[in-house]
């Protein structure tokens, strides 16, 4: 990508990154939904009704172990936003350990990626959060009588938040590896632990690091929602800033939530400027290009680091040490990497009938678990339902872009706007719009407005921002000389949108399209049913389905929504956003 | 001729006997990149594998360095048989392959590294290459601090740090400017003539003649379709040689002329055999009509005056002898121009071209291109064949996929699609991957 001189050297980190980002629904070249997505999708659901038996087996006898105690008092803040916190990153650390085995697996195994790359592309579409019920039952059964299971269930939901994104980009970064640098690597016989440290980690350095900040920023959304959740009739609370939140809702505390708010941006404020900045500064050095481009200003907490002589230390021992391991030379004694040969054919046999089995047993198992409680018009109701909520995210999406498009646009073209407005439209798509709508719900109960109607900017909240600033970054990254050509020829008006600068920033508009409707789908189920104090308001629509049926402890009608609300979001990705991302990168990129 | 019996050695580092690589194609047939290749290396050579692209030099030398098994064949290495990279051997890549995320240290250490060598040891051993090959005062600098010749430096130190035996090259100056390139081939082979090197013998990949008779002691020319090795000659000057002394030229002479002799009246039989096959599966070389037209009027205007000399040609244009040949081979399928013997001479039809202005220039060249190349010649017959003449391009790429590996089909019918354009003989709608008639008088 060309970079104009003179251009903001933020945006331009910004940018680069934007173009690395992971969507696995982007990925591949399949088009509509192919036999493998049939099959990960069963595997999925399988998986899923198999855990919510299991949960709903054991319903009746659940331990106590909602005793935490919620204050209300801001001085309680800090504490709940630590724990909140401390939650973020347990589910990091799995996400990334997940990331490490499972994208290795798939890069490395033609049979495994058979299965993995479809797994991790529906697994991206389901709405987890209508699953909270079942985890959280399962992970209490797990410990039980402990606070344990409800941690770690929380966990568990933001984990399924965030890894698979992470997962995807660490396996498209594998499969992309030069092949030189392969050549390379065999040639001087690094071991494997070797190459994993010394190639493969380094060069999905960048990509990880843009796809780990996207997974923390949608994080934030489930962190708050699964820390108070209710089951039937019982409510389990986790100490933090969510169920803080939940709390000041069911006492009409409208000072609370605003502490809340605020707390929460403090802490986003905390990690975005200790971690992240230094992290995307210190990625750069991964960055795979041959000439040295001008180094964006280091954070400061970065030059903290460096200046102050113990941290520098500290971290000089640190990097040693984590040098030193990467450089051992592990490898398991007596195997060595064959040639590829020819895959064997009485393995590939025994792989597709484990896996038809498997397929089988998941198919069973979803057909009776359906049947047993839902009938046809369960589905039709559902599909009706859906139909609702694609009509609420169109319009979300569609007021999206005609506000924001524009704004974007004018403020990426101007360097000094566009340096400022990038980060923190990026850093507002971090917080949880969920804290937010006490305050919308309070409107909608004064005024007496239409739920069905007015729940609906809810959803626009967190949406509009990614649209935002994926549209500052493309306008930012529009070639001056194109600008010049333009302006040269005296194109303007309609003209110009149309033919030059629409054109020019669609790869990165269709980007934060694709992520504000997937953002958009999983809002709906906190955003369609609202509620404040004793009023609640109910928006009809898949989301409110959902939220409805977990609520009262209906499972079958859960798994058929969330069923149904995946089914929506991987056709419109297939139907709408791949052909116009491969459009758009075809036609429209430098 | 040049033929010549490999020295008989009493050890051989390498043997590589009766290699031959295939790719599987679908259906069951083979795609043969490397055909019955013979190489003796001993100790003290350094032999160069000269050939154009698409020959199998670069598939040879990854077979030597154990990236690649051959499909049939053995590869002896110090009289053992070859089972993946074995220790003893390195290479230098093209494109330098340095690890971005490594300084210039780091990526000389990676080889030790891998071998388990000590890191006091590491280092001292890193200095010492780091020093030999001129790299002294950049350690701690990252690869993309530095320019192309620093960095084949850096790649140089780094394969020559684990002291291999056999130093492998994959045209190594290839990325490289002029000036630059020939600091380090001078450079290179003062060390190896002070015998400093730690290496005992090299083989390197190159499609520059005159670096192969400035460097090497042996080469093996290559032919392609399906790649083999054509010849061999010895170049028994001694270093430093000098490319102004009359031996040196004639020996470029030579070697130009053998890669533009008209293939044997054998391998001619041989194609007849398969009459359909053999037309349609020519690779095309990806040669634009700019360039041709260029060509054809630098051939048509003094000096040359429609003849001239291929060597010295090259270097009038800036060309190196693998941009020049497949650029003369391409006229030659045209039949607008002829190689015989190192020189290249402009047919009559080529004269008509020069002489006539831009549309006439379209007519003469889509003549030549319905008449000589059969791809063009077919899709051009299909859209007139088809009622709505149009066609899927999807068609023609099947039907070249089973001559050809996949890349090279593409790129064959990039270049008709491109070629065609040109003469408005088809137009060709990329979102629609099809063929038609439109826009075509």
């Amino acid at each position: 990508m060309r970079v104009p001189a003179g251009r903001g050297i933020l945006v331009t980190v910004g940018f680069r990154l934007m173009s690395s980002t992971a969507l696995p629904a982007l990925a591949s070249g399949r088009r509509l939904l192919n036999l493998w997505d049939a099959g990960a999708m069963l595997c999925v659901f399988g998986a899923l009704v198999a855990v919510a038996g299991a949960a709903r087996s054991t319903l009746a006898p659940l331990p106590e172990a909602s005793a935490a105690v919620i204050h209300l008092a801001p001085s309680y803040l800090p504490e709940y936003a630590l724990r909140t916190t401390m939650r973020m990153f347990a589910a990091l650390v799995a996400s990334l350990a997940f990331t490490f085995t499972v994208a290795p697996l798939a890069a490395r195994s033609r049979r495994a990626a058979l299965l993995v790359i479809p797994a991790l592309d529906i697994l991206q579409s389901v709405p987890i959060l209508g699953f909270l019920t079942f985890t959280v039952t399962f992970f209490l059964n797990l410990f039980p009588g402990r606070v344990l299971g409800a941690e770690f269930a929380a966990i568990f939901v933001i984990f399924t938040s965030q890894a698979w994104n992470m997962a995807f980009s660490f396996y498209q970064s594998l499969v992309t590896e030069p092949e030189d640098l392969i050549e390379a690597a065999r040639l001087f016989r690094l071991t494997p632990w070797q190459r994993f440290w010394r190639l493969d980690v380094p060069f999905a350095v960048p990509g990880l690091v843009w796809n780990t900040m996207l997974s923390m920023s949608g994080g934030w959304f489930f962190v708050v929602a699964s820390e108070a959740v209710s089951v039937g009739n019982r409510t389990f609370t986790l100490p933090g800033i969510g169920s803080y939140v939940a709390l000041a809702l069911t006492h009409e505390r409208l000072g609370a939530i605003a502490w809340a708010i605020l707390a929460m941006l403090a802490v986003i404020l905390a990690y975005d400027q200790i971690l992240f900045r230094p992290l995307v500064a210190w990625s750069a050095k991964f960055r795979f290009e041959t000439i040295a481009t001008l180094a964006p200003p280091d954070p400061w907490v970065l030059k903290l680091v460096r200046r102050t002589r113990f941290l520098r230390l500290a971290g000089q021992r640190l990097g040693g040490l984590a040098d030193r391991l990467a450089g051992l030379p592990l490898a398991v004694p007596g195997r060595r990497r064959r040639a590829a040969g020819p895959p064997s054919r009485l393995v590939d046999a025994l792989f597709y009938v484990v896996l038809a089995v498997a397929l089988a047993a998941a198919l069973w198992r979803i057909a009776s678990f359906l049947a047993a409680s839902l009938a046809w018009s369960d589905a039709l109701q559902a599909l009706l339902y859906g139909l609702f909520t694609l009509a609420r995210v169109i319009a979300v999406l569609a007021i999206s872009c005609i506000v924001w498009v524009p704004i974007g646009v004018w403020l990426g073209l101007r360097p000094a706007y566009a340096r400022i407005a990038q980060p923190v439209a990026q850093f507002l798509a971090a917080f949880p719009a969920n804290l937010l709508f006490p305050p919308m719900v309070l409107v909608i109960v004064y005024f007496r407005l239409d739920p069905a109607v007015w729940l609906t900017p809810l959803m626009l909240l967190g949406t509009q921002l990614y649209v935002l600033f994926n549209v500052v970054a493309g306008a930012a990254a529009f070639p001056g000389d194109l600008r010049e050509a333009a302006a040269n020829f005296r194109v303007g008006g309609l003209l110009w949108w149309r033919r030059v600068i629409l054109p020019g920033i669609l790869p990165y508009l269709v980007t934060g399209a694709i992520t504000a409707t997937g953002n958009a789908w999983n809002t709906s189920i906190v955003a369609e049913l609202a509620a404040w104090g004793k009023v609640t308001l109910v928006a009809p629509g898949l989301g409110a389905y959902i939220a409805q049926a977990t609520a009262d402890g209906a499972t079958s009608k859960v798994v058929l929504g969330v069923a149904v609300m995946s089914a929506f979001v991987l056709l419109f990705n297939r139907l709408v956003w791949r052909p116009l991302y491969d459009y758009a990168r075809r036609r429209t990129s430098f | 001729m040049d033929q010549i019996a490999p020295p008989v050695l009493p050890a051989a580092l390498l043997e590589v006997q009766s290699c031959r690589q295939t790719y599987p194609k679908d259906a069951g047939t083979e795609l043969v990149v490397l055909e019955e290749v013979n190489l003796r290396l001993a100790a003290g050579e350094i032999v160069g594998l000269l050939g154009r692209s698409g020959s199998g030099k670069s598939t040879l030398l990854r077979i030597v360095s154990g990236l690649l098994t051959p499909s049939a064949g053995r590869v002896l290495w110090r009289g053992q048989p070859l089972s993946g990279p074995a220790e003893g051997v390195a290479m230098v890549f093209q494109s330098f392959a340095l690890f971005p995320w490594l300084s210039v240290r780091e990526n000389v250490e990676l080889g030790l590294e891998a071998q388990g060598v000590p890191r006091a040891e590491r280092a001292r051993r890193a200095e010492e290459a780091i020093d030999l090959i001129g790299l002294g005062g950049y350690e701690s600098a990252y690869p993309k601090e530095l320019s192309g010749g620093m960095r084949q430096r850096v790649g140089l130190a780094r394969a020559l740090v684990v002291h291999p035996d056999l130093l492998l090259m994959d045209e190594p100056f290839s990325a490289l400017d002029v000036l630059t390139a020939e600091t380090l081939r001078t450079d290179l082979i003062d060390l190896w003539a002070e015998r400093r090197l730690p290496v005992q013998s090299i083989l390197m990949v190159t499609h520059n003649i005159e670096e192969a008779v400035l460097m090497c002691d042996r080469i093996l020319v290559f032919a392609a379709n399906p790649g083999r090795v054509a010849s061999e000659l010895a170049v028994p000057f001694a270093h430093p040689r000098n490319r102004q002394d009359p031996a040196f030229r004639q020996k470029v002479e030579d070697i130009y002329a053998l890669m533009t002799r008209r293939p044997a009246a054998a391998e001619v039989r041989a194609q007849a055999a398969a009459p359909a096959a053999a037309g349609f599966a020519t690779p095309l070389h990806p040669v634009g009509t700019n360039l041709m037209a260029g060509l054809m009027e630098t051939l048509a205007a003094p000096p040359y005056e429609g003849r001239a000399d291929l060597p010295p040609l090259a270097a009038a244009l800036q060309l190196e002898a693998d941009e020049l040949l497949p650029l003369g081979e391409t006229l030659q399928l045209l039949r607008f121009a002829e190689l015989e013997e190192g020189d290249i001479r402009l047919t009559e039809e080529g004269r008509r071209y020069v002489a006539a202005d831009t549309e006439a220039r379209k007519r003469i060249f889509a003549a030549a291109l319905r008449a000589n190349v059969p791809l063009v010649a077919a899709i051009r017959s299909v859209l007139d064949e088809r009622w709505n003449h149009r066609a899927p391009a999807l068609r023609f790429r099947d039907e070249l996929e089973d001559h050809m590996s996949p890349e090279y089909a593409e790129e064959s019918l990039r270049i008709a699609i491109s070629w065609g354009r040109y003469a408005e003989l088809y137009s060709y709608d990329e979102e629609a991957d099809q063929f038609s008639l439109e826009e075509v008088p």
